[in-house]
């Protein structure tokens, strides 16, 4: 039956849920268009992802542990280091973002009904589970899996020295999931453009959603380039043309423009939504509203924007880049990734602080990525990143800052909207032992690994001899490894545990202050049975805390109106005088 | 629908800035590099916000307000019908099977894409249908 949605109209009793007669089990599964079940598709599949991706990681470190150590032949090994970084980004932490969180909480936080394309959104998520099962495949053919890198240069990819059709299964997954991610980018930003609440005006967009519209922008600018460059590559393997060869007259430097160009926006593909998430956890944790609100948004868009013109950052030492655009050009990201980090702390700053397990993982996310980045700052110097190319520093400083993003910021909103998602709260003894174990395990990790670089450890070698004085920090490294598993085996076992003794959760179990805490948990077929008026970024709380009301970034006749003139119970627009005064509770 | 159109706009000025940029530093005598592909992926950029950005500022005129875009809406004025959502639907299932087996005509040879594309024809056949009907249940 194609149901007509309807808004409910006004603050008030709830209704009664509408009823939906759906399929029930597997075939709801299969056939659904809601886009919180589509939601949660992605991102157990996302998961599972990740848990693979992870599992290949310890096996790697266990390698490296010690100096010409054999548990796994340099093929596996470049197998491995290949597929945990294809499935990591490609499988994992996009999916996750766009695909997983922002499809479940994009139209609760704008008050839609669903996406704006449901069976576009169900096609999304059946190319992304194609996709991943095609590149995972590749493991059980004859010659395994693709071992190219995930950045697949030229020449190394060509038909002669990456032969066999695990390469090729590679390149058709990329295509399946590409698609699957502009199709899914299309839905967000429409769905936002266009299923918005009354009175939500893009100026209340929670930070969320906007770093949502703005990934999804950027997944429309990048994605086709990589399709096209596949298209191209698989082209040079099979049918004799020669873009990437010399041989033929082609430009194997080509390649590394297409794929950078693609590649530089997907980072910031993976890291703006997780920032986002971190913006909705800090204010509510800290009982604050966000600080900067507008600020947020500009400095979203700068980043966004920036990160189409740095891509050949990446391409330094191949001699044939502009060396002093791009350097400039990246240096200059950091300016608004420090707006932002100054808005997080100004949003803590004299908050009242609960120390949750959401907001744990959002701190050690600050942390981390701030180190990510200031490392990224010493890269973007050619001399710096000349020495430094191609050696552990680099596996460091990228690992800080999609790790810092993807994970920490990650596991930040997945603990915050897990009630939301699942009508269920987690425990926040395990959740916090699993924070613990993650951040100590993330530094024993990593730092030695910078360490490492700065000693000449080249990336992507599966041995190393005794007489280089590597094996100590290798070992710490891998230490670190282990306690990373432990502490996703943590998380899992918390999810688990909350499914087998649930404890319910109420539609507002942290006093949060957006839209989808006004649905309950988990939202009803159609999300919401009320809507509160929309005066604010901050409906829920400014409809639970009438006493103390957000500004409005909306301003009027030279002076910021307060907001909920017309919410305040008693009717009266409060005075001037009871303007909330920053720290709000 | 204002801002959205700015937005995009914003996003079209800055590949224009930057494609010429990029392209003027790189006539500079000095580098051997390649600059071409970057330009046009660049302009390309600029080209994606403004096609959209442009229409939506031309579009945002003529519109009538909408709710969402008015500071003092309240829930009562978008009260009412949304718009029409499909309910549960087999059919992008079989599309996302069926373009993987096109997909995968490129490792296995062509006999993958003539099921893939079997499937993909019913499957578009199915949903047009489904859309005039209304759903499978």
């Amino acid at each position: 039956m194609t149901v007509l949605a309807e808004r409910p109209p006004a603050v008030g009793r709830p209704e009664e849920p509408e009823h939906e007669h759906g399929p029930t089990g597997l075939l709801k599964w299969i056939t659904s268009t809601d886009h919180k079940v589509i939601g949660m598709s992605y991102m157990i599949t996302s998961l599972v992802f990740f848990c693979l991706a992870g599992i290949m990681a310890v096996i790697m470190r266990t390698q490296l542990t010690s100096p010409d150590n054999t548990i796994v032949s340099q093929h596996a090994f470049n197998e491995l280091f290949t597929m945990h970084g294809s499935l990591m980004l490609y499988l994992f932490a996009g999916p996750f973002a766009f695909g997983g969180l922002a499809n479940y909480i994009v139209p609760l936080q704008v008050g839609a009904p669903d996406m704006a394309f449901p069976r576009l959104n169900a096609l999304s998520y059946w190319l992304y589970l194609m996709g991943g099962v095609t590149m995972v495949s590749g493991f059980l053919t004859v010659g395994g899996a693709a071992d190219f890198g995930w950045v697949a240069y030229a020449p190394l990819s060509n038909a002669i020295n990456s032969p066999g059709s695990g390469s090729d299964m590679w390149i058709v997954a990329l295509l399946l999931t590409g698609f699957s991610a502009i199709f899914t980018g299309v839905n967000i930003v429409a769905t936002v453009f266009y299923l918005r609440a009354p009175g939500m005006t893009m100026f209340r967009v929670p930070i969320f959603t906007w770093n949502m519209v703005v990934t999804g922008i950027l997944i429309l600018i990048a994605f086709p380039v990589l399709t096209a460059a596949l298209i191209l590559l698989w082209c040079d393997r099979h049918i004799g043309s020669h873009i990437y060869s010399v041989a033929g007259g082609g430009v194997p430097v080509l390649w590394q423009n297409l794929f950078w160009f693609f590649g530089h926006p997907e980072v910031y593909i993976l890291a703006l939504p997780y920032f986002g998430m971190v913006t909705e956890v800090l204010p509510v944790f800290s009982r604050k509203p966000v600080f900067g609100y507008r600020g947020m948004i500009f400095a979203t868009i700068s980043i966004g924007a920036l990160s189409t013109a740095v891509w050949a950052h990446h391409m330094f030492t191949t001699g044939v880049v502009l060396l002093p655009f791009f350097s400039l050009m990246s240096y200059l990201i950091a300016v608004p990734t420090g707006i932002k980090f100054f808005n997080w702390i100004g949003t803590m700053w004299r908050g009242s602080i609960s120390f949750t397990t959401p907001m744990l993982f959002a701190i050690g996310f600050l942390v981390v990525f701030l180190f990510g980045g200031v490392t990224g700052i010493f890269l973007a110097s050619p001399p710096v990143d000349f020495a430094t190319h191609d050696t552990y520093f680099v596996v460091a400083h990228f690992h800080e800052v999609l790790f810092g993003s993807a994970v920490f910021g990650g596991f930040a909103g997945l603990y915050y909207w897990y009630p939301k998602m699942t009508g269920r709260m987690v425990r926040e003894s395990l959740g916090k032992a699993s924070f613990w174990f993650m951040f100590v395990g993330f530094w024993v990790t990593f730092m030695p690994q910078y360490l490492l670089g700065l000693h000449g450890m080249p990336r992507r070698i599966a041995e190393y001899p005794s007489t280089y004085g590597w094996t100590g920090l290798n070992r710490i490294s891998t230490v670190g490894a282990y306690l990373l598993f432990i502490s996703v085996a943590i998380i899992l076992v918390n999810f688990y545990v909350s499914w087998r003794r649930p404890v319910p959760a109420t539609a507002n179990p942290w006093d949060a202050h957006t839209l989808e805490w006004a649905a309950s948990s988990p939202p009803v077929h159609h999300n919401f049975t009320w809507l509160p008026p929309v005066r604010s970024e901050r409906p829920v709380w400014d409809f639970n805390h009438p006493d103390h009301l957000s500004v409005d970034h909306h301003q009027e006749h030279g002076r910021r109106e307060l907001v909920g003139a017309g919410v305040a119970a008693g009717g009266a627009p409060p005075s001037g005088e009871d303007w909330p005064d920053g720290s709000d509770s | 629908m204002k801002v959205e159109a700015k937005f995009l706009l914003f996003l079209a000025a800055f590949g224009a800035v930057v494609a010429l940029l990029f392209w003027a530093v790189g006539l500079a005598p000095n580098y051997r590099t390649i600059t071409g592909g970057g330009t046009i992926m660049l302009v390309a950029v600029g080209l994606l916000g403004l096609l959209p950005g442009g229409y939506y500022l031309w579009w945002s005129r003529r519109m009538t307000p909408r709710a969402e875009d008015d500071p003092e809406a309240t829930p009562e004025q978008g009260a009412g019908v949304v718009g029409t959502f499909p309910s549960t639907s087999i059919w992008p299932f079989v599309l996302g099977v069926a373009a993987a087996l096109v997909g995968l005509a490129l490792v296995f040879g062509f006999w993958t894409a003539t099921v893939g594309l079997t499937l993909a024809i019913s499957a578009i056949i199915g949903v047009v249908v489904e859309s005039r009907r209304g759903g499978i249940h």
